[in-house]
Order: C-alpha cells, then structure tokens, then sequence
C-alpha cells in the first residue's frame, strides 16, 4: 500500500522523520503508519531514540525534518487528542490522586461550567480510579502510593481525556518484576475493554513481543550505501517491523516458543553492534509497513 | 521526654548557670556593676518597659519598639517575597525573561547590602522607606534565584502531561506550577528572616527614633546590660515564633511538600 492510502487509513502516520541534535542525527527517515486500534510497541537499544519518536510524537519536541499526522492532520503542540504516560513526572506532586485523575476534565472548562458540572466530573473521576482499583486512595498524594499504583493514577489521568492514541514512554521501567507483570496484564485489560490505540516504547524485549499487536525494532547498528567511517553518525531506523499474533492475557505466551525464536531474531537485528544488516535486508514484514524514497 | 531532648536542654541550662554565677560574684564584688545584672534586676527593668506606661507619653516603650521592627521586617521581607515570586517564575518560565534579569539579580545579590547603606539613606531619606529597602534589596535576590531554580527544574514531562490534560498556558502556570512553587517560597522565606533581622537591626541602630535594634544600640551608651539581654532574648523568641508560624503554615496548607 502506498504512503498516501496509509496517510488516509490509519491513526498515526509518520513520514521522513528526522531529528538531529547539533551535528547528530538521532533518528533518520522514520517512515511508520499506525492502524487504529493497535497495540505498537518500539523497543531498542538504549540512545537509539525510542523516547525521542515518543516525545515528536507528542508534540513535546520538533522534527528537524518530516511529516508526522494523526488522523490525517498534521500535529501541532500536545494536545488531549494524545495522552501520555511517562516512566516518572505524570502525576502532579500537588494534587491528591483524584484531584490527578479530574485536572484534564476541569482544565479548558470556564469556572462556571466546572462548578456545574463538578458532580459529574467527581463520578466520572471515580469510575477511572474504580477501574484501576484505586477508589479507596483517592484523597491520598502521589507519594503516599507504591510506584505501581502512581503509574496506575497516570493511566487513569490520560484514559480520562480520552485520547485517540495513548503514548506511554517506559511505563512499567522503574517497577519490580512482579508489579509490572500485573502493570501489563492491566494495561491489556484496558486496551481490550476500551478498543485503545496504544503506543508503548520499552527496552524490555520480551514485555514488547508480550504485550504488543505489532512490534518495531529501532536501531542504530546498521549499514547503508554510504563508507562506514561515517556509521558513528547513523540515526537509527526501523529495522524490523513485525505483526504479533493477538494472544491478549493468555500470559503464559511468554514462554511460547515461536516468540522466543521471534525475541532471538529481534535482539541479533536491533541490539547486536556487531550484526550491521543491510538497509535492503531490513525484515519489514508488517502489512503497514512502508518506505519512502 | 526522651534523652535526646534532655541533651539539647543541656548546653542552656550550663549557660544560665555560668551567667548566675558570674553576676553573683561581680554583684559582691560590687553591687553597682552593669554589665551582668542579676535577674531581679532585668525582671523591673522589664516590667519598667513592658508593662508600664511611659509616665510622660504614657506609651508602653517595648510594645512600641516591637509594632516599629516587626511592621518594617514584615514589609521588607513581604515586598521580597512578592517581588522575587514574581521576578522568579517569570525567569523559570521564559527564556527571554531570564536573559534580561539572571545577570542583574546576581550581580546585586552580590553587592553587600549594609555597604550600600549610605546610599539608600540619601536616596530613600532617613525614614521607613531606607530602613525597609535595606531589608528588601538584602533578601529579596535571594529568593528571586531560589524561586527561579526551583522553576526551572520542574520536568518538562509536567508541562507536557498538562497540555495533553487541555491546559491553556496560563493554567499551566497558574494550576501547575505556581501551587507547586508556593511552598518553596514560604521556605525561602524562612531561611531569608535571619537576613531580613540583620538587617533591619542594622537599619535601626544607625539611623532610628524607635524599634528594638535601635533601643538596644541606645542604651548600649549607659552599658544597660540590664535592657540589652532581655531585647535580645525577646528578638530571638520573634525570630522563633515566625519560624514557626511559617512551618505551621507548611504542614497545615502543604503537607504533600516534604514527601
């Protein structure tokens, strides 16, 4: 499928994308086009600029160069019609949890309007805080909660808005194993139950073929056409972009071993410095997937 | 009580021990010395200035000198602490902002304040206005850096997060980090009173018709140790009381701040 039918399709469509800090490029022509409804996570070795894409994304940071759409319309500064959860710094350290959860619907509202509809606003605050078992601690502050319950406030605090893509940049990355497994079981639950379009970067490889529908792999260990001499200035690219069977909370999948074999493959492309592939030999398989010249 | 406390009484009660048996000797010794007064003597002259009317003005003297000291402390820190609120987010928020002011501000946070006295007397005259610019152009950089610091290290992922909540700019300074700088401010406050005293003592004791420094330097003439030790002892129990009004302050209104 061509760029523009992808551009017209799909939620998220980024084209040409290239950031470059001073002299460096950080990312070099990401093309990447998102369905809505999936369940994209990008995974990479740490500096490749998985969080950079995340924050373009978002609207927090600029492209040096490159288009990025959604639904067909160019971005412009962040908005609600994205949510996001970072790793740490969503919740608001001066608001209790439910005073988090309600900010979105009570900002953009004139006083009046927010007094009218305060009732309504508490109800609905408290169905999200319900939802993520969190009602009983809702007069409590962000920092009377463990980190699993914070980072479950700041899914709540995005879903409230509800974004038409939910960005979240290593959510689950400061948890213990065992918190972070439930963090993502949950997150699945909600991705189900509310048919989200999710964007979710992680280094964690197994938690990207885990919790993902699609999986795409950013690097910077590649080679092109151009001398080596010049590979310590290579953005990353997207160097594998593959479709995951919907194995959503069968949770054992993780052991399966067709995904082990999928993870092998994944961590010798993307995180391996000394297998440089081929730009022409990059395993695009995704139906999404395109490139432009 | 436990130890620790009994410990921290300790160094005190050593004091006051030192001090009654130095002034009894000396009071023996000769029973007109000043310079350590026994504490039935500092007890009338309190009594003398505290609770009794002048017989003249029939104005009670350390009440007054307390209401002069305390309005000009309070104005002094008060303009500070609006004034660096001010000058402060502004600088956190805006790059332009911080161009104009972060050079100026430490360039006179490094002026010291008493040598540039002389100056704010002959501008600002002898009155109130001096004495109160002293406390104000002494404390007031402080708190601008301090403001503007803390500011400036609030994640960017907090103004982010707020946009995608649908945050106009002006919430994001009024809903997002002005309540989160207020605390910061009431701290600052506290550490910049011990300033704003030296200050305005100074003030008082060279260019005054009334407050507490200025009756301590005043009678310091006639060695009223007898005057002296009490005004001291009664500035240290103002300086206390505020610090304590304002950590009041801090756990009844920001309790989310020390976590």
């Amino acid at each position: 499928m061509n760029s523009e039918n992808l551009k017209a399709k799909n939620l998220l469509h980024l084209e040409n994308v290239i950031k470059r800090y001073g002299g460096k490029t950080v990312l070099d022509d990401i093309d990447l086009s998102v369905a809505p409804g999936e369940f994209l996570t990008v995974v990479g070795p740490s500096g490749c600029g998985k969080s950079t894409l995340l924050r373009i994304i978002v609207g927090q940071e600029q492209a040096s160069a490159g288009d990025v759409y959604i639904s067909g319309a160019p971005i412009d500064f962040p908005n609600a019609h994205r949510g996001i959860v970072y790793q740490k710094y969503s919740l608001f350290p001066h608001l209790t949890v439910l005073e988090n959860v309600l900010l979105g619907k009570e900002l953009g509202q004139s006083y009046l309007q927010r007094g009218a509809a305060r009732r309504q606003f508490n109800a609905e605050a408290m169905h999200y805080l319900e939802r993520v078992r969190l009602a009983e601690h809702a007069h409590k502050f962000p920092h009377e909660l463990s980190g699993g319950m914070q980072q479950r406030v700041a899914i709540a605090q995005a879903l409230i808005m509800k974004p038409q893509i939910l960005l979240m940049d290593e959510p689950f990355g400061a948890l213990d194993p065992g918190t972070r497994e439930d963090l993502q079981v949950f997150v699945l639950e909600l991705w189900e139950e509310d048919d989200l379009t999710i964007f979710f970067v992680t280094h964690d490889l197994e938690e990207a073929v885990y919790l993902g529908t699609r999986i795409i792999v950013l690097s910077q260990y590649y080679t092109d056409d151009r001398p080596l001499a010049a590979t310590s200035n290579r953005g990353s690219r997207i160097v594998a972009d593959h479709q995951l069977p919907k194995t959503a909370l069968a949770t054992r999948a993780k052991t399966a071993s067709e995904f082990q074999e999928l993870i092998t493959t994944l961590r010798r492309d993307g995180f391996d410095p000394q297998h440089l592939q081929h730009i022409r030999e990059f395993n695009l398989k995704h139906p999404d997937s395109f490139i432009t010249i | 009580m436990g130890l620790r406390r009994w410990l921290g009484i300790l160094p005190f009660a050593l004091l006051v021990i030192i001090y009654l048996v130095g002034s009894h000797l000396r009071l023996t010794d000769n029973p007109d010395d000043k310079i350590l007064p026994s504490l039935a003597h500092m007890a009338s002259t309190i009594d003398r200035l505290a609770f009794t009317a002048d017989p003249r003005s029939g104005e009670y003297v350390m009440l007054n000198d307390t209401i002069a000291s305390l309005r000009r402390l309070v104005m002094g820190i008060g303009a500070s602490a609006i004034v660096g609120l001010l000058l402060g987010l502004n600088m956190g928020l805006f790059r332009g902002a911080r161009g104009l002011l972060l050079p100026m501000t430490t360039f006179i946070s490094i002026v010291p304040p008493l040598a540039i006295l002389p100056v704010l007397f002959i501008v600002f005259g002898v009155d109130e206005l001096a004495k109160v610019m002293l406390i104000f152009i002494g404390t007031f950089p402080l708190i601008t850096r301090d403001i503007y610091y803390f500011v400036e290290a609030i994640p960017r992922e907090q103004i982010t997060k707020a946009l995608t909540l649908n945050a106009s700019p002006s919430q994001v300074v009024y809903r997002i980090v002005l309540p989160q700088v207020m605390p910061r401010l009431i701290n600052t406050i506290r550490l910049s009173l011990g300033g704003g005293w030296l200050f305005l003592i100074a003030a008082e004791a060279i260019a005054s018709t009334d407050g507490l420094g200025y009756r301590i330097f005043l009678v310091r003439r006639y060695l009223a140790m007898d005057v002296i030790i009490p005004y001291v002892l009664w500035i240290t129990f103002l300086g206390f009381a505020f610090d304590w009004l304002l950590q009041s302050v801090m756990r009844w209104r920001y309790r989310w701040y020390e976590g």
